[in-house]
């Protein structure tokens, strides 16, 4: 696998980021069911370009639906599409609420 | 005028966008699998004739979101759509996007419109477009892209006339480009097309993107590709994200302009969920896939029976009536005890595989299949699987050709190979046969707490063992194989919907033809193979062996038919394949077994059911219906073990035999898949190692602990 050497994270928002500070910086893994956000970046890039094809785009509202029976993987609606994701995926999608 | 060259459409477009159904409408019963000229990549085509008379070819590609694959099932496509100058370069490309839904659909096409091939979008379920309130100006959006648009709906066929008369009319080049290559890429682009005299920009540009999609090219272009590539230091995958992000804002504007309403109900979907509350619950759920996993098992073992054994009578009555009706000689022999007894082999399986395929399908078509995903791949995982895996598991239980060619949408390396080298362990149905008759022989037809039949009992220990035979096999290469590949599962979770049945049946007619035609070549071939070997011998043993019977049997009073049976059995020792079971028997002796089962465990080396129908010839019975369970059965009770005086099947062999089978990778047909999926003989070597000594060592285990 080819390295691209430092993680580009595509930032939408990043004022808000900036000024609540990391710690008020959410990802879709920490979500619980029900719970709405919208999409504010990727922390991973490989994994941003294939969540990106499926529709999970930044700026766009996301809905975690439910988890698999052992908590992992978890299912989402995002863009009108229901994505299922590990536990490990969704934890690379930062969100706002 | 030469005759025209037949046109090549290829249909593509994202999993679920109704392209199948679309394949099946356009193409009906006149498909077929082939294999791209020059590549060993499956190839899925049908002829259509359009409107005007004239015939096209229709090739329909595995379901992919983006141009940059990520498995294998992806890879064709890029690989075919970079190519433009081949056999294999379609004439026209056909998008197929689910319209309820556009953007992903138009992701997908405004990359293939870069390509630079012929083009066109087919707007699919518009009925559900209609429903949803949603309305799109359709001139706009096909003058904006520069290509035809044609809405249709797939499950009843309606717009596939319009469809038909586009694709009559010749269609050019999209001369729109909407992704503009970033100031660094322009001069390996400009370099590249230059060298290898690439058609446009954005081709040339994948080229440097995608180096493990090349497999078209010569080496030595291949070289120029890649020194093209460090020279100017382009790390593939780099900007990736960054052309994602801008199609997307193109096709965002792009359908604020063509949407002239936006759907009605556009919150959160609800019906999927209300099901999914049930269809993956932590208890419902489990025990909702189990319910249907018994009901596919039932179906395969009980109601495939009947439909199996009239192809048994038939294909028996068949070799009979050749081996009396032609003039006795080699070659009529050939035909009625190697080829029709070879022939009757594959087809015997048909049933077993049509059903399993139906259930298969149908669970795809509804959307629940990725449901089962999601439910298992916490478990998989652990086991060095994928929640992809349970779908080559499962067919494994009716054969592992399909099977393992089922592995192919798992998009990890480490994770598909392991789910191709587990999966033979999986019982099929060839085992049946030969677990039937050794329990029969040595479990006592009893009852245990009242209603458990100890016979079915043993039967469904022997499946359970090999499915654990196949996790734990699983875990173990989980720590042996060492690759830094990320694993994930990002995956669509599909609207539930009914499935269409018409697209049931024509998976069904295309898994059992695949399975006929690839594993039947190879089982075929080692029929007849393994009737030379079983039929002659060095030197004139075998003309000589009616004398030698008729001295040996010179005292004793036997019916015509009995003397022909011992005929049989003398020549079946001195044959070619009688000496090699001999030559082998210092080697399983120890498991148990003398040279006489040596030979069946040679010969069922093609498939595995062979051994009962050698065990039958081996112990002179051949004549008496081979197929005569009750009659087989006897005669290996009476068979007596000249070493200890006692009967040779002892439960301690009958149970070593039945150990074996189950580990044994006995099955030259899902080597021959494997080396196939695979790309070499490194992974069907391993199996087959690996198989062989647990096998062995567990059939030698048992022996010697119950003997």
């Amino acid at each position: 696998m080819l390295k691209t050497g430092t993680t580009h994270i595509f930032v939408l928002f990043e004022f808000n980021l900036n000024k609540s500070g990391m710690a008020r910086q959410k990802n879709v893994s920490q979500m619980k069911p029900g719970e709405v956000g919208i999409v504010a970046g990727f922390t991973d890039d490989h994994l941003s370009v294939k969540l990106m094809e499926m529709g999970c785009l930044p700026g766009a509202a996301v809905r975690f639906n439910f988890t698999a029976p052992f908590g992992d993987p978890v299912c989402i609606s995002v863009s009108g599409y229901e994505l299922s994701l590990r536990l490990e995926e969704a934890a690379t999608i930062s969100i706002l609420n | 005028m030469a005759a025209p060259k037949r046109s090549k459409i290829a249909l593509v477009g994202n999993p679920n966008s109704g392209k199948s159904s679309l394949f099946n409408h356009l193409t009906g019963l006149n498909q077929k699998i082939g294999n791209f000229p020059g590549v060993t990549v499956e190839k899925k085509s049908g002829s259509c004739t359009l409107l005007d008379g004239s015939v096209v070819e229709i090739i329909d590609f595995p379901g992919i979101y983006s141009i940059y694959p990520r498995s294998l099932d992806e890879q064709i496509v890029s690989e075919v759509l970079l190519d433009h100058h081949s056999a294999n370069t379609p004439d026209k490309i056909v998008v197929v996007a689910d319209a309820t839904n556009l953007k992903r659909g138009l992701l997908l096409l405004t990359q293939v419109i870069d390509v630079g091939l012929p083009t066109m979008l087919v707007l699919n379920m518009m009925d559900l477009v209609a429903k949803a309130g949603i309305s799109y100006d359709l001139q706009l959006l096909s003058k904006k892209l520069g290509v035809p648009v044609v809405p249709i709906n797939a499950r009843n066929g309606v717009g596939l006339e319009e469809l038909k008369k586009q694709l009559a009319k010749p269609l050019p080049v999209p001369d729109k480009k909407i992704f503009s290559i970033w100031d660094d890429a322009q001069a390996p682009v400009r370099e590249l097309r230059q060298k290898l005299g690439v058609d446009n920009d954005y081709e040339a540009y994948l080229f440097l993107e995608q180096p493990q999609s090349l497999g078209f090219l010569s080496g030595e272009r291949k070289n120029i590709v890649d020194t093209i590539r460090s020279a100017h230091k382009f790390f593939p995958g780099k900007f990736q994200g960054a052309e994602t992000i801008q199609r997307y804002s193109f096709i965002q504007d792009l359908l604020n302009e063509i949407t002239l309403k936006a759907p009605t109900d556009q919150l959160w979907k609800k019906k999927s969920s209300q099901l999914d509350a049930i269809l993956t619950h932590k208890v419902w759920g489990y025990l909702i896939f189990f319910g249907i996993l018994f009901l596919i098992f039932q179906a395969i073992f009980a109601w495939a029976t009947v439909p199996m054994d009239f192809i048994d009578s038939v294909f028996a009555s068949l070799s009979q009536y050749i081996g009396t009706a032609l003039p006795d000689g080699p070659l009529t022999r050939l035909l009625a005890e190697g080829v029709i007894p070879g022939l009757g082999g594959i087809i015997i399986f048909v049933p077993q595989i049509a059903i399993l395929f139906a259930f298969i399908s149908i669970l795809e078509e509804s959307g629940y299949m990725a449901r089962v995903v999601f439910l298992m791949d916490k478990l998989m995982r652990k086991f060095g699987l994928n929640g992809k895996s349970v779908v080559p598991l499962m067919s494994g239980v009716a054969c592992a050709i399909p099977a393992i060619m089922a592995t192919r949408t798992i998009d990890n390396w480490k994770e598909r190979t392991i789910t191709i080298m587990v999966t033979p362990l999986v019982s099929c149905s060839a085992r049946l046969p030969i677990f039937t008759i050794l329990i029969a022989l040595i479990v006592p037809d009893q009852k245990a707490l009242g209603f458990f039949n100890l016979q079915g009992l043993a039967l469904m220990g022997l499946y359970l063992l090999g499915f654990i035979a196949a996790i734990g096999s699983a875990w173990i290469m989980k720590h042996l194989i060492r690759v830094k590949e990320r694993s994930y599962l990002i995956m669509e979770l599909p609207t539930y919907r009914i499935p269409k049945w018409s697209n049931v049946g024509y998976t069904i007619l295309e898994k059992t033809k695949a399975f006929v035609l690839q594993a039947g070549k190879v089982i075929m071939a080692i029929a007849i193979i393994l009737w030379v070997l079983a039929s002659y011998g060095p030197g004139d043993t075998m003309s000589k062996a009616q004398e030698v019977v008729q001295e040996q049997t010179k005292n004793m009073r036997l019916t015509e038919q009995a003397f022909a049976d011992r005929i049989a059995a003398y020549k079946l020792e001195h044959s070619y394949a009688g000496i090699v079971g001999k030559a082998i028997e210092p080697a399983i002796k120890p498991l148990g077994y003398d040279w006489k089962i040596g030979i069946a465990l040679i010969t069922s080396f093609a498939a595995r059911e062979v051994f009962v129908g050698t065990i039958a010839t081996i112990y002179s019975i051949g004549s008496v219906d081979g197929e005569d369970d009750a009659t087989i059965k006897a005669r290996m009770k009476e068979e007596v073990n000249p070493e200890t005086g006692g009967a040779r099947f002892t439960p301690a062999v009958g149970l070593s035999l039945l150990v074996f089978y189950t580990f044994a990778m006995q099955c030259m047909s899902t080597l021959a898949v494997v080396y196939r999926e695979t790309h070499g003989w490194k992974w069907p070597l391993l199996q087959l190692t690996y198989m062989t000594v647990l096998a062995y060592v567990s059939a030698f285990a048992v022996f010697q602990i119950f003997s």
